[in-house]
């Protein structure tokens, strides 16, 4: 990138990922019981990567093929995470266990 | 269909200068960021790699080719088959078209000058020697004993085995492939010659693109899967072992949704070569062209959602399991799309049998062996009775060696004139491809009868009944490392002796034919422009073409 970018915005998303991680270590002590401790986690933390996705790696301003790339990166995430949610949830017992 | 005339005439003589012997040294080769050099550096070492992996395969059958455990011990036999598969898939499979041959040929199809990150090309080809290496000193240590597939919780618990090792090098060899899938992404975006538009791009790069999407999606889940296994082993953080709170079935979903993809890797790639060859030996262009080439993006996305094939039988909800098996025979579609427009470019095409032709036609049949075979394993009544038997190591054996290494040989066989500048002899070529393609079904047809009977993988000793079959398969073993042999023999022959083949000895269109064989050092004199549609081929019978492709035969 030879453009110049200012610091200002990259110190809010640091500032703002420092914080996030103090509510992570928070979250981790408190118990919102099952499932939503592992929910408020996953949350945190796809925000989290988010930040560093949009911010950090530029994809804010980039054009939109390397937008729909990123999309699409999360995309297959969410692919893994469904059929994976699609065994686990349906096994004998699980309905039961939620 | 055009008329056009291409130069077909052979040359006087190699090219004065070329990439060969644009520089001199070690390190020229060592430090080199031309694609063509970099593809021949691939080249060597996955030769390499095939070879050390044979060797193994040959010591498995060796040891079935009686019932008793009496060549090696139980542990070594692990060893082996895991060695075998290790350094086959990740070392040799995976890389062998794209790294070699894709690397060599993609720039010159596109009009390019080089690919577009030309060190971080140089940069793959270490992480993968880095990655090998590690793996080298596994092997040398003892190997490793869990399985190509490295199944929790005994990889990461009870193997006493250098697992962390090989896995820290497959991690490392991830990155190669990483960084090639995004090389030929960028490439093929942005470094198309004047007129190359996407639907005049051959199938070969249509094909590579695809792969490049698996490779750039998917290998980062292997990397991250194979450092969770390295925590586990060596920390003790609970991902995948029941013990310390982890679920092993969690593994096998993250190993395959890579690893099944994977299969894709080595087989797109093959497929590409396959379409160059039949459009160039049956002088017509490839049927329902933007079908076989969507058809390729079709497999690589398809490809990502059927994973859950391979674990019927490991606990997953059978719901799952139902929507899993639906999906994989929904890959069928994609695939059969190929093999029928390949046969419909067959159809009243002027077929000329040249070798690159012989492997075109087995990959063909073999191929579709393999996929039918995989719509049977698609089906949970069937998979659950076969699983883990030998009719699972046939059916993957005709897709990664019928089909994958059949394309690689084929395409081999069909851009050698082009790297090399000079033919392999005819006779010997005809004869390895025969002697591959029997000796590869001696050896894994009687396999799907093995397995269909009841005999299990993964195990150096068998019931006596199952002898006959067995000797069988190992006979085929043999013939087919002879045949395996002669080309390597020919090859490293032709190099001094083989005839000048000139810029294009198979009258074959592509931009890729109209620069000089061995190419420039920056591959065009000039920046070339498509001006024609993919496979714009002369009609006709091959006695009326200007120029046959082998001299010595013709």
């Amino acid at each position: 990138m030879s453009e110049h970018h200012s610091l200002k915005p990259y110190v809010f998303v640091l500032v703002g990922l420092l914080i996030l991680t103090w509510v992570t270590y928070g979250a981790a002590l408190w118990d919102f019981g099952h499932p939503w401790s592992d929910l408020v986690a996953l949350l945190i933390a796809m925000t989290k990567a988010s930040l560093v996705v949009v911010f950090f790696m530029h994809v804010k301003g980039a054009t939109p093929l390397i937008k729909m790339a990123a999309v699409g990166g999360f995309f297959w995430l969410l692919i893994f995470g469904a059929f994976v949610l699609a065994d686990v949830l349906t096994r004998p017992g699980m309905l039961e266990f939620l | 269909m055009s008329t056009r005339e291409y130069d077909v005439a052979p040359d006087p003589g190699l090219p004065k200068s070329h990439y060969l012997n644009a520089a001199h040294g070690l390190k020229s080769w060592l430090l080199t960021t031309d694609h063509k050099r970099i593809g021949i550096l691939y080249l060597l070492s996955i030769t390499f790699f095939f070879l050390l992996g044979g060797i193994y395969a040959i010591a498995i059958r060796l040891e079935l080719l009686t019932p008793a455990g009496d060549m090696v011990q139980p542990d070594t036999y692990n060893r082996l088959f895991t060695m075998h598969g290790v350094l086959m898939i990740f070392f040799f499979l995976i890389p062998s078209i794209p790294a070699a041959l894709g690397n060599f040929v993609i720039p010159l199809m596109i009009g390019a000058k080089d690919v577009a990150f030309p060190k971080l090309n140089l940069a793959s080809w270490y992480m993968y020697l880095i990655g090998a290496s590690l793996t080298m000193w596994a092997l040398f240590h003892g190997g490793v004993d869990t399985g190509w597939t490295f199944y929790t919780p005994f990889s990461t618990t009870y193997s006493n085995t250098y697992v962390a090792a090989v896995a820290v090098g497959i991690f490392v060899n991830g990155f190669s492939g990483i960084f090639t899938g995004i090389n030929f992404m960028v490439t093929i975006h942005r470094m198309r010659a004047p007129g190359m538009t996407w639907f005049r791009l051959p199938l070969f790069i249509w094909a590579h693109y695809a792969t490049s999407l698996i490779m750039v999606l998917g290998t980062p889940v292997l990397a991250i899967t194979i450092v969770l296994v390295a925590l586990e082993r060596l920390l003790k953080f609970g991902f995948f072992d029941p013990a310390l709170g982890g679920d092993p079935v969690l593994f096998q979903h993250l190993f395959w949704f890579y690893s099944h993809p994977a299969v894709y890797i080595m087989i797109l790639p093959s497929m590409g070569v396959i379409s160059e060859i039949i459009a160039a030996f049956a002088r017509k262009p490839v049927f329902g062209y933007k079908f076989v080439a969507f058809a390729s993006m079709g497999i690589a996305v398809i490809g990502f959602i059927v994973w859950g094939h391979h674990l019927f039988v490991s606990s997953q909800s059978l719901y799952a399991g139902l929507i899993f098996s639906i999906l994989t025979m929904l890959v069928a579609v994609p695939s059969a799309v190929k093999v029928f427009n390949w046969m419909a470019t067959l159809y009243r095409g002027s077929i000329e049998y040249s070798t690159p032709m012989f492997y075109a036609l087995g990959f063909i049949g073999l191929f579709t062996i393999g996929g039918l075979t995989g719509l049977m394993l698609a089906t949970t009544g069937i998979d659950v009775h076969v699983h883990d038997t030998y009719f699972v190591v046939a059916h993957f054996h005709y897709i990664m060696v019928g089909g994958a290494l059949m394309g690689y040989l084929g395409g081999l066989h069909y851009w050698w004139p082009k790297i090399t500048g000079r033919m392999y002899p005819g006779f010997w070529s005809h004869l390895s491809a025969g002697v591959i393609f029997l000796g590869f079904n001696l050896t894994f047809f009687p396999q799907f009868i093995l397995g269909y009977l009841g005999m299990p993988r993964r195990y150096h000793a068998y019931p006596e009944e199952f002898q006959v079959l067995n000797i069988l398969s190992t006979a085929g073993a043999s013939i087919l490392a002879v045949g395996y042999v002669i080309p390597l023999v020919y090859f490293i022959w032709s190099l001094k002796y083989g005839e000048v083949a000139g810029k294009n000895p198979w009258g074959a269109v592509g931009l890729e034919w109209q620069t000089a064989s061995p190419p420039p050092e920056h591959n065009f004199e000039e920046i070339p422009e498509a001006d024609f549609e993919p496979y714009e081929y002369v009609e006709g019978p091959p006695s009326e073409r200007p120029y046959r492709y082998s001299r010595s035969e013709a």
